[in-house]
């Protein structure tokens, strides 16, 4: 199987987000950065597969040139390969990120090609249906359990999610387009000899072109938080009458 | 103009609290742009009441089938034909930003050439083919606003952007009137299509429980749920959890609350050893009222709550199973 896994370089949010002096960014100078867990769920599922049936896994990010590091950080999870699809670091939209991994990865072989949800950042929910429709491939989303069909031969996947409170389940042919969330399975962590290998594996650079955007960001703000301050209702179970109190007051004790 | 709107039915001709809230949004777009408001909706033209559909201020409606099985693609090509053809001319067409909704309108958007614009928190048109939006970043931690210019608006509505009740809505007499509606699918549509697999799960979903217990770290390890399931049961609600707590198994991953797990809006959540990070404050800042159980009177969770109690959780839930059962049998 020959595998493609799509991740983005987000920055890494601690205890909160904080927005940039003109409204337009996240300030990321004290920020390290990461992929969304789904991404990385991505990746585990591809060196899973590839571990039983053979193959590559090929890990692509279209960012910075510093998104080399996740690039990076990913085949230190076992992904063989590294794609970079070049830019200046000045935030894409779906529709021009769509365009430019389509482009990437149409004559590369591919049997599957996994994507996170959606990205953690921006949160889009629309470049793996983008890139299907680019490439006339058939595409499922949201997934959270994934088994390949075919015997030697790769030749389908079955792939399922809850959805609902009941059990969706899809059968794709391949070449395929899916999205994974997190809960799919849970991501090694990176080994020593991985990590060596993956500091000295070479990044193959491509630089695409940008493209119009319909969607514009204007600014960027906290939500209002309530910033509440709980009430204390007091401390361990003398706190329990007032507790019920608020219960009551819900209206949802039986 | 028209402002087309897709939605989730319940059994027995309810609208799913997501699809609600998408109406709320679509109400006031298609107020700001001098639109009608329309509904479509996959199934039977009585799935849902025309007589709430009235009341929610829809004034055309479409059941379309007669082949209602899911298949992401079919139900865009579907939308597309109703905005081309019927319901014409549309000027947005929203869904509830849920795993049918954003993947339905991505194709949607995906094969008519358009932006889409995902877990919109409100909408309005500013001037023919251009909407200012509200968006969610970071699931809610952060808000977009941002500026679409589209022909055709592809929204979709997140989970915890209003509250799913309208104002005024109350079931008319004067019900609109759902036509059926058959689409042209074009070869392959239906290639991906959902089979519902036999094991169905029965009880309440995270996402639309309105009793939520939730535990993390503090739980201490997979045992220490019993009381919490217990606490649910008497509550008519289900137990949702940290990232902690499922990626350290203690529980599956569908129960976990947050950015990478489930939003919920429920009237209360009971949160248990949980600090209160911000991508688990993502999945639940849409709850009516928030309670937080901690021996920590300084985790954040403390100042995000309405409500807190300062304590061990394993002293405080059995005691206050006892007082509720107490209280139930007085
Ligand atoms: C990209 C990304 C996505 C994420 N997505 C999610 C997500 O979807 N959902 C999510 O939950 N997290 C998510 N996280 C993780 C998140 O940042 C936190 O690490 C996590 O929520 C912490 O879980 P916790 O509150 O259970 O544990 P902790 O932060 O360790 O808190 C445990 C709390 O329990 C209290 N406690 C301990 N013992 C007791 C006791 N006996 N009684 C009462 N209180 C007690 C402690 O005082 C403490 O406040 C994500 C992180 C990243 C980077
Ligand atoms: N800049 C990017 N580089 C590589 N993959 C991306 C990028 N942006 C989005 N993706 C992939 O597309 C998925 C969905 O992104 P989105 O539609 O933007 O929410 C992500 O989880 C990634 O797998």
């Amino acid at each position: 199987m020959e595998i493609c896994v799509c991740v983005k370089r987000v920055p890494m949010v601690g205890g909160a987000i904080v927005v940039t002096a003109d409204g337009m960014d996240v300030d990321v100078t004290m920020s390290g950065f990461t992929v969304s867990p789904h991404e990385e769920c991505a990746v585990e599922e591809a060196v899973q597969i590839t571990e039983r049936l053979g193959g590559t896994v090929s890990v692509l990010t279209l960012g910075p040139p510093d998104a080399a590091g996740q690039l990076r950080d990913m085949l230190a999870l076992g992904a063989g390969r590294g794609v970079l699809l070049e830019t200046d670091g000045a935030e894409w939209g779906p529709v021009a990120t769509a365009g430019a991994i389509a482009d990437a990865v149409r004559d590369g072989g591919y049997d599957l090609l996994l994507f996170g949800n959606e990205a953690a950042d921006t949160g889009g929910y629309q470049v793996p249906v983008r890139v299907a429709h680019a490439l006339g491939l058939p595409c499922v989303t949201g997934i959270k359990r994934l088994q390949v069909t075919g015997d030697g031969d790769p030749s389908g996947i079955v792939a399922s999610r809850e959805y609902r409170g009941a059990e969706e389940v899809f059968e794709l042919p391949l070449p395929a387009v899916v999205s994974v969330k997190e809960g799919i399975n849970l991501p090694r962590y990176p080994s020593l000899p991985g990590r060596l290998r993956a500091k000295r594996a070479t990044i193959e650079t491509v630089v695409p072109q940008p493209g119009a955007e319909g969607l514009r960001k204007a600014g960027l703000r906290m939500p209002e938080a309530p910033g509440k301050g709980a009430q204390l209702l007091g401390s361990g179970t003398e706190a329990v009458p007032a507790l019920v109190g608020v219960l009551d007051d819900l209206g949802i004790l039986p | 103009m028209t402002v087309l709107c897709l939605l989730e039915t319940d059994a027995g001709g309810g609208i799913s609290d997501a699809s609600v809230r998408t109406l709320v949004v679509a109400r006031e777009l298609a107020a700001s742009a001098g639109a009608d408001l329309a509904a479509a909706w996959f199934g039977p033209t009585e799935a849902a009441d025309a007589g709430v559909l009235a009341g929610a201020g829809v004034t055309s409606a479409w059941a379309v089938g007669p082949d209602a099985r899911y298949a992401p693609l079919a139900w865009a090509r579907a939308l597309s034909g109703l905005a081309n053809g019927p319901a014409a001319p549309v000027s947005a067409v929203l869904a509830a930003a849920t795993d049918h909704g954003n993947e339905v309108l991505a194709h949607l958007a995906a094969i008519s050439d358009l932006p889409m614009a995902a877990n919109c928190v409100s909408a309005a048109a500013t001037a023919p083919g251009e909407f200012r939006l509200v968006r969610q970043r970071w699931a809610g931690s952060l808000l977009e606003d941002a500026v679409l210019e589209a022909p055709l608006a592809v929204l979709t509505v997140a989970a915890d952007a209003v509250p799913a009740e309208m104002a005024g809505m109350t079931a008319q007499p004067d019900a609109v009137r759902v036509e059926a509606y058959t689409p042209e699918l074009a070869d392959g549509d239906q290639l991906v299509m959902a089979a519902e697999s036999a094991e169905r799960r029965s009880g309440v979903s995270l996402a639309s429980a309105r009793v939520v217990v939730g535990g993390g770290r503090g739980v201490g390890g997979a045992e220490g749920f019993a009381v919490l399931e217990e606490l649910a049961g008497l509550l008519g609600g289900v137990v949702g959890v940290s990232r902690v707590v499922t990626s350290e198994g203690w529980r599956p991953h569908r129960q976990q609350v947050g950015q990478t797990g489930t939003k919920i809006t429920p009237d209360l959540y009971l949160a248990c050893g949980i600090s209160g990070a911000i991508q688990h404050m993502a999945g639940c800042q849409g709850a009516k009222t928030i309670v937080a159980i901690n021996t920590d009177a300084g985790a954040p969770i403390v100042s995000k709550a309405d409500y807190a109690v300062i304590g061990d959780l394993h002293t405080v839930l059995p005691a206050l199973i006892e007082a509720i059962k107490a209280r139930s049998e007085r």
